[in-house]
């Protein structure tokens, strides 16, 4: 449960001031998966950063699962993530000198998870994920990028989290691959009851997901139980 | 992260790019190994000089004749050539110095000496059977000058091995035959043990003869002698002997002013500390030309993690999202750090080690490779990992993770 209140954040360099986000509140429940739309510039990123408790918001409150982590302080928001969030990046941010099952596994050392109970964790969250299992002890520099993207995906699921952020994650892949990945996620949503927020500027992306929240200029435009034809023609203005 | 995390964490971080690795650690194996090498040999060195100042006596006091001048800017003649010590004052430091174990006259110059159809060039040395007790000569075949030899001015004469073989070959029996010394022959009576001396002032290449034979046939007079020893009985009445015998002589010599003393009495265990001085200040010399080397080295292992850092910034940011705290990031990169130099530093101690052990084999110098060192050359190492490392760990571990994830 994502609960966000009048969420601003203001970034000031030299006598510059920029505000990325102007007042954002809304609820994401357990189970949900919500896209974050909006063109670049949008303050969907900010948005991002703050819903994965890698930065803290200017003003406004942000409650993840009953605790307020708007003030926590840097270690503590390490905490956080390593319990509650997983993250999927556009540019997989695997270690490439590493095996499969070291990549799904880094997260388990920061959260102190006993080395038993590591493999078994990875061999749940890699199947979850849907890569072969016969590239588990492979190096992650000889996938293909679907897997790669997949292998990220298993490593964000592999600290069960209530939360995965999934920012701009088919950006580097083809669309058919893309698909596929997509794909993956609507499974997890709907099979393994997952929240999942995934941010992206490409309406075809978002349309994957049950809820979009169209976003510009540090506001939000548009909420919409997704429903597409309004959302249409927020995507033809961008474009 | 468990210990177990980090050494794989570390290991995989080192062996990712082996050969930067190994470059890096070159510049502490060299700093190590040669700071051992160093040391080893400063420390032989002491070894070998205060070895072979123990070995011509112990509590020994040394007394010789002052130089003679001429009057004004006249040439030295050098130190103990001048004749001022005489058989008096021998028997006079003999009967007025007290705690003195043996005392030994003695008359030293080098001849010609010649036997069957070889010859050499040695310092024959004229000597009481005192000359054994104050200078820890023991002899291994035959016997020493006795007091009857030196009473009855007998031409007879101990040789030292070395000589031995000089003159009549090795493993030939020297005792029973004859030498001859300035044109005078001598009947070898005994050759002393090897004290495994070597270079000037060699104790295995002389040659004893009784004190009143070498003043008779070889000096050519009875009267003078061209040095004194004494051994004290004990190493805490040496400066008392010392201090006794010099104003004996100075009464004797009528001499008011102990500068214008024309004789020296010099102190063995002063030898031996000013030896270790000398010694002491070129081990540190030799030490702190090797620790410059060291600190080069650690700065390389800075320059190698900076890079590193940079390098692996959305590696850094990656771990930082997924949960790594600060201080999780800081020990991953000052173990690789530390990892670099403890590794670099034990491969420098064998390196080090085994140098050692070449340059001792060489002959050329004794070298000790003592525990201390290697102790300090560890601990020296494991601390250039932390001070060198901790920058760059710090540095990595202030990363925002957001920057970090966005690098390019």
């Amino acid at each position: 449960m994502i609960e966000i209140k009048n969420i601003t954040k203001t970034y000031v360099n030299g006598d510059n001031e920029t505000r990325a986000l102007r007042g954002v509140s809304f609820t994401i429940k357990d189970g949900e998966f919500v896209a974050i739309m909006g063109p670049s510039g949008s303050g969907k990123s900010t948005l991002m950063h703050i819903l994965g408790c890698l930065d803290t918001p200017t003003s406004g409150t942000y409650v993840l699962d009953g605790n307020d982590v708007s003030t926590l302080s840097d270690d503590d928001l390490a905490d956080i993530r390593h319990n509650r969030i997983g993250f999927v990046f556009q540019s997989f941010n695997l270690l490439s000198r590493a095996t499969v099952l070291r990549n799904v596994t880094l997260p388990l050392i920061y959260a102190e998870v006993p080395e038993s109970e590591r493999n078994a964790r990875a061999h749940a969250a890699l199947s979850a994920a849907g890569l072969p299992e016969d590239r588990y002890n492979h190096m992650s520099n000889q996938l293909s990028g679907g897997q790669i993207q997949r292998v990220a995906i298993a490593r964000a699921l592999v600290n069960n989290p209530s939360l995965i952020l999934a920012d701009e994650p088919t950006g580097n892949l083809d669309s058919q691959t893309g698909d596929i990945v997509l794909g993956t996620f609507q499974r997890l949503n709907k099979e393994f009851a997952r929240t999942i927020i995934l941010i992206t500027h490409e309406r075809e992306v978002a349309e994957h997901a049950d809820r979009i929240i169209y976003i510009k200029d540090g506001a939000i435009l548009e909420d919409g139980s997704s429903h597409k034809k309004r959302m249409i023609e927020h995507g033809k203005k961008k474009a | 992260m468990t210990t177990t995390d980090i050494l794989h964490e570390t290991f995989s971080a080192l062996t990712a790019n082996k050969v930067r690795t190994a470059l890096t650690m070159l510049g502490i194996v060299i700093g190590i190994s040669s700071v051992i090498i160093m040391v080893s040999i400063g420390q032989g060195a002491q070894a070998t000089i205060q070895n072979s100042i123990q070995s011509i006596g112990s509590n020994l006091i040394m007394v010789s004749p002052g130089a003679t001048r001429s009057f004004g800017y006249g040439a030295s003649t050098g130190r103990g050539s001048a004749r001022t010590l005489t058989m008096g004052d021998v028997s006079a430091i003999s009967s007025g110095v007290q705690n003195i174990n043996a005392i030994s006259p003695e008359v030293s110059s080098r001849y010609q000496v010649t036997a069957k159809g070889t010859n050499t060039n040695t310092t024959v040395t004229g000597s009481t059977p005192a000359y054994t007790t104050v200078h820890n000569v023991t002899v291994d075949d035959g016997s020493f000058i006795s007091q009857g030899d030196v009473d009855n001015k007998s031409k007879v004469a101990v040789i030292g091995p070395t000589t031995a073989t000089d003159l009549f070959g090795d493993g030939v029996e020297a005792v029973g035959q004859s030498i001859r010394i300035n044109g005078l022959e001598f009947k070898v009576i005994g050759v002393t043990k090897s004290k495994g001396g070597s270079g000037f002032g060699n104790q295995d290449d002389a040659i004893y003869v009784p004190l009143s034979s070498a003043q008779l046939f070889l000096a050519g007079n009875t009267t003078y002698i061209t040095a004194l020893s004494v051994s004290a009985t004990d190493a805490s009445v040496m400066t008392q002997v010392q201090n006794d015998i010099t104003n004996i002589l100075l009464e004797r010599h009528k001499i008011a002013d102990a500068a214008n003393a024309d004789f020296n009495v010099l102190n063995q265990a002063d030898i031996v500390s000013a030896a270790a001085g000398v010694t002491g200040t070129f081990t540190i010399l030799l030490a702190a030309v090797a620790g410059i080397s060291l600190v080069v080295g650690g700065i390389g292992i800075m320059n190698m993690m900076l890079t590193t850092v940079t390098e692996r910034t959305r590696e850094i940011g990656l771990r930082k999202a997924i949960g790594a705290k600060r201080r999780d990031i800081t020990i991953q990169f000052l173990t690789e750090a530390m990892a670099l130099t403890i590794i670099g530093g034990a491969i420098g101690v064998a390196i080090g080690w085994g140098a050692a052990y070449a340059v001792t084999a060489t002959g050329i110098l004794q070298t000790s490779v003592s525990m201390s060192s290697i102790l300090l050359a560890f601990g020296v190492s494991a601390a250039i990992g932390i001070i060198f490392g901790y920058y760059p760990a710090l540095r990595a571990s202030r990363l925002n993770p957001i920057e970090a994830l966005r690098y390019e």
